[in-house]
Formats: structure tokens, sequence, C-alpha cells
């Protein structure tokens, strides 16, 4: 579930109900952050938008931007280590899976297998990540300073409407399509026997991650669905407790 | 005067008016709150009640008397349903007869986990069959301390963290012993002085282990003398109670640290670490509360690891 609409929203209702008072060096840090990711995946977006235009393909596109990419997304990682140090209020683990999930699909699904870069899905989700990181990184920035223009709230709180489901289908059908040549290299794989009697098969493992989808995008979509109605509509949703 | 005190329970949640109560005496404890509610609402037994004073507090413990508590003449709580429970015996006994089952099915090789010509095979290595012996006497040892052994504190614990430890501890069990149990199972390079060391290792912190847990049982016991910190005995297994506040844990991860290198799995180092870091956290929590309760705790102990962690 590689979206990262989910954290923040902890935030919020923290700053409704308390003012915390935050140092001027860790505001400084987090706008700096926000800035320079917004200002990256833009980067990103005009990259990939000038390809398109003047080659009229996507076939290499991600070859052109992948640099770049793995940089921002990798980056991202950083935002673990806000909320654990607790600059930014949201959970460490929540906030780590995201970051977990985006990075696995860059490095160890996109970039590593050659022969799935060109696909269709690839570039979907790649649109839809772009789409959703220049929103939520402009939100948090705005946010920050202080000045949040409605819309970018409105942005924030209902593109995921759309782009979320969007993107699940995407990464899915991208490890889809990488299964073929993932079996047939035997690539990341360990086979029996070895000195330390472990056997892992990655043909297997992107079956679980796929399968793993299932029980995730649904949570975390219908809890985003809730945090928009709190925050755009005021409305009090009782959630069902663990 | 009447003195005796009005209880009201409400919804956590709805904040609904689930029952009121007339009547209660200023001695009564939360316990007994708890009874009077479930003759109310025969579904939700006392176990799996939370009381708080308030929504989103910390609940209230069986014992506490409702006089000693910050309420007026009317007491407001409020109530939440934390779901089937079960006691903590039935708990670990689930825990612990899975994987003792589940690696003795690995070690027979029963048909349908390794290819067709391996079933009810066994392993020409001698470790395979010691793993075994181990990996069965700390799960039967485990057990055996269930039933005998241990006292238990709280009553209970929720169904869904049941089934998640379960899963946890059995498909751990099933994952390692898939290893060590397979045709194509590579000995530890070290051969037999290897294997013949870890056993060693392992059956001291077993016996370790075990005289730690008697040793908690007879502190716990004993509630003649008041509470007391567990403290080093004639048993020289105790003796790490000089170095470490919970030597159990520490013994137990010296059991699953002799059973990597015996068996030279990767997937038991990995347990072995998980459990560690479980273990870990567990100690440190007990030893913060050991310090907090008693002034005279000797200050040379750590947690787990004698004079690092």
């Amino acid at each position: 579930m590689a979206s990262s609409e989910e954290d923040g929203t902890v935030e919020e209702k923290e700053n409704n109900n308390k003012k915390r008072t935050k140092s001027a060096l860790t505001t400084a840090w987090l706008t700096f952050y926000n800035i320079a990711m917004t200002a990256g995946w833009l980067v990103l977006a005009m990259a990939m938008l000038r390809f398109y235009i003047k080659k009229g393909t996507h076939k290499g596109l991600y070859r052109s931007i992948a640099r770049t990419l793995k940089f921002f997304q990798t980056f991202a990682l950083v935002e673990v280590g806000h909320c654990a140090i607790g600059i930014v209020r949201t959970s460490v683990i929540v906030t780590g899976v995201q970051v977990c999930s985006r990075i696995f699909m860059v490095w160890f699904v996109a970039s590593s297998i050659r022969q799935i870069q060109n696909e269709e899905s690839v570039i979907l989700f790649l649109v839809v990540w772009t789409v959703t990181e220049i929103t939520r990184y402009s939100y948090y920035t705005f946010k920050l300073l202080n000045h949040l223009p409605y819309f970018v709230k409105w942005a924030r709180y209902n593109f995921f409407i759309v782009l979320y489901p969007l993107g699940v289908i995407g990464e899915l059908l991208s490890i889809y399509a990488a299964l073929p040549f993932v079996r047939r290299s035997g690539m990341y794989s360990m086979r029996l026997p070895n000195k330390y009697n472990v056997s892992f098969d990655y043909y297997y493992c992107l079956i679980i991650v796929m399968l793993s989808y299932i029980p995730l995008f649904p949570q975390l979509y219908f809890h985003m669905l809730r945090q928009r109605r709190r925050v755009l509509y005021g409305e009090v949703i009782v959630e069902k407790d663990d | 005067m009447d003195l005796h005190l009005k209880v009201e329970v409400l919804d956590a949640k709805t904040r609904e008016q689930l029952c009121f109560l007339d009547k209660v005496e200023p001695h009564s404890t939360i316990g007994d709150i708890k009874s009077l509610f479930y003759k109310l609402y025969p579904r939700w037994y006392p176990a799996r009640q939370s009381l708080t004073l308030d929504p989103k507090g910390k609940f209230l413990r069986d014992e506490e008397i409702l006089q000693s508590l910050p309420v007026g003449t009317t007491a407001t709580m409020y109530f939440k349903d934390l779901g089937p429970q079960l006691g903590w015996t039935t708990v670990f006994f689930a825990e612990n007869i899975g994987p003792l089952l589940i690696y003795l099915l690995f070690y027979f090789r029963v048909p349908y986990i390794y290819s067709d010509r391996c079933a009810f095979t066994s392993s020409p290595h001698k470790v395979v069959t010691m793993a075994c012996v181990c990996h069965t006497f700390h799960y039967l040892k485990r057990l055996i301390e269930t039933i005998f052994v241990h006292r238990f504190s709280h009553g209970s614990m929720p169904l869904r963290t049941i089934v998640k430890n379960c899963l946890y501890y059995w498909g751990f069990s099933a994952w390692l012993a898939y290893y060590i149990n397979h045709p194509l199972y590579t000995p530890p390079s070290y051969g037999e002085v290897q294997v013949h060391y870890a056993m060693v290792i392992f059956a001291i912190c077993e016996m370790g282990n075990f005289s730690i847990h008697l040793s908690l049982s007879h502190l716990r016991g004993d509630r003649s003398r008041g509470r007391r910190f567990p403290a080093p005995s004639k048993n020289p297994f105790t003796w790490l109670f000089f170095f470490v506040s919970c030597p159990n844990h520490t013994y137990e991860v010296g059991t699953w640290v002799s059973f990597s290198i015996m068996t030279q799995c990767l997937p038991v180092a990995v347990f072995t670490v998980l459990g560690f870091i479980q273990m870990t956290v567990w100690a440190k929590g007990k030893h913060r509360a050991y310090v907090r309760e008693f002034k005279d705790y000797p200050a040379v102990r750590v947690a787990i690891i004698p004079l690092i962690l």
C-alpha cells in the first residue's frame, strides 16, 4: 500500500485540541523538508511531462526519471525519523510501513526488473504517486506556514478517493507483470542445500506481497474516508475499537 | 445519613446510560461493581469489562475501593467491552502446545511437507535428532511449568491477542522445523564440537530458567512477609539475580542462542533475535517497576544482560 495519505491526520487532531509548541528549529527544518519534497516531486512531474511531450511514448520514461525517483522516494525515510523523535505526531509503524512499501516498489520491483519498466501500469502508479506527493507535501508546507488555502486541503482529502485505488491497481499490475521474469531469473532467491539452512523464493514473496493488499487496502482507504468526513465536514465518527 | 453511594455506568463510546446502581456500599470494590453489572448484562462477564472514570482514561483495577476514588456521592463510570477473554493458563497452554506438536510433524516427515519419497523417513544426521529432543524438551518443560509452577497475576487476555500470539509461535516453529528436518539439511560447519558445546549451554540455560521460575513462584506464594523483590538463593543458577532483574529472560535468550548454534539454521537465529528484542522490552519494564517500588533495590542490577542491558 504505497499511498502516503494516512499520516498527519493525528497531527491535526492534536493541533485542534491543544496548541503544541514546537521549537523554531524544528519548524524550520520541517518547513524546509516539505518544501524540498514538494519541489522534488514537481521536478519529477515536469521531467515525466517533458519526456512524454518530446518522445510521444512512455517507453523509456522510467529509465529517464529513475535516479531522481530513487533519490526523493528514499529520502522520505527521514519521515520515519520525524515520528520516532516526536516532531511529527504520527505512529512510527504506520509511516514506516508506507515508506517501506514505496521503497520496495521502487528498488525491488521497478528498478531491478528492467523488463517491466515500459509497462503502462508502472506509468500509472508513477503518475498517481507524483500527484499524491505534490498534494501531500504542499499541504504540510502550507500548514506549517499557517497559510493553508482551502483548495489544498480539499485536494489532499479528495484526490485520494480516486488516486488511491488507481495507485493500487498500478502497483499490483506491475508486480504481476514482473512475476514471470522473477521466476525465470531466480533473482533474490536462495535454494537448499546451503550452510545456513534457509531458503527464499522471491517469486512467492511477491505473491504474498500482492495478497497482503487485500486486508490492508480497505482498512487504510476507509480510515482516510473517515478522516475526510471529520476534517472537511466536522462529523464525529465513532471508530470501531480494537 | 445515607452513606451509600450511587454508581452510574455509561457506555464509553455512545455515552448512553447502561445501568444505575442505587445503594452501593462505599467500601465495595470495582470487582463488586463488575459483578453487579454482569447480573444486568450476562454476556459481559467481569473479565471482559473495562471500567474507567474518564472515557479515555486507564481502566480501574478490580481491587480498587469505591470510597478511595475521586468521585462524589454519584460515581460515573464508563464501560468498554474488552472482547472475549481467556485465562492465562489457557493462553500459555495454547501458545506452547502448538510448537511442540508442529515440530514433531516435521521431524517425522509427515506426508505433503517434503517430497513423497521422503515421507516418514528420518534424517541421517545425529544433530537433527538432538535438535528435536531439545526443542521438544523445551516446550514440555514450558507446559509443565504452566500447569504446576507459574502463578499468574492478571486474570485474562483478549481472544484477538491470543490468536495473534499463537500464529506467531506456531508459524515460527513450523518455519524453523521445516529447515532443520529437511532432506537437504546441512549439519553445522564445525561438526560435533559445535553441537556438543551448544547442547551443554542449552542444558545449563534450561536448568537456569527453571530455577528462576521456581524462585519467582515461591516469592509469589509467600505473601506472609509482604512484597519483596526476587533475590539469589542457595541455588547457583539464581545467582544471576545479583546482576539482572529478569534472569529467566536471560536464560531463555541463552537457550535460543545455543539452539541456533546447534542447528546452524538462519530461521532459528531470526526467531532468537526477535525473541531477544521482545524479552528485553518486558525485562526493562519489569526492572523499572522494581526500581520504582523498592527503595533498596540493588543498584548493580540491570534488566536482562549483566552490566550491559
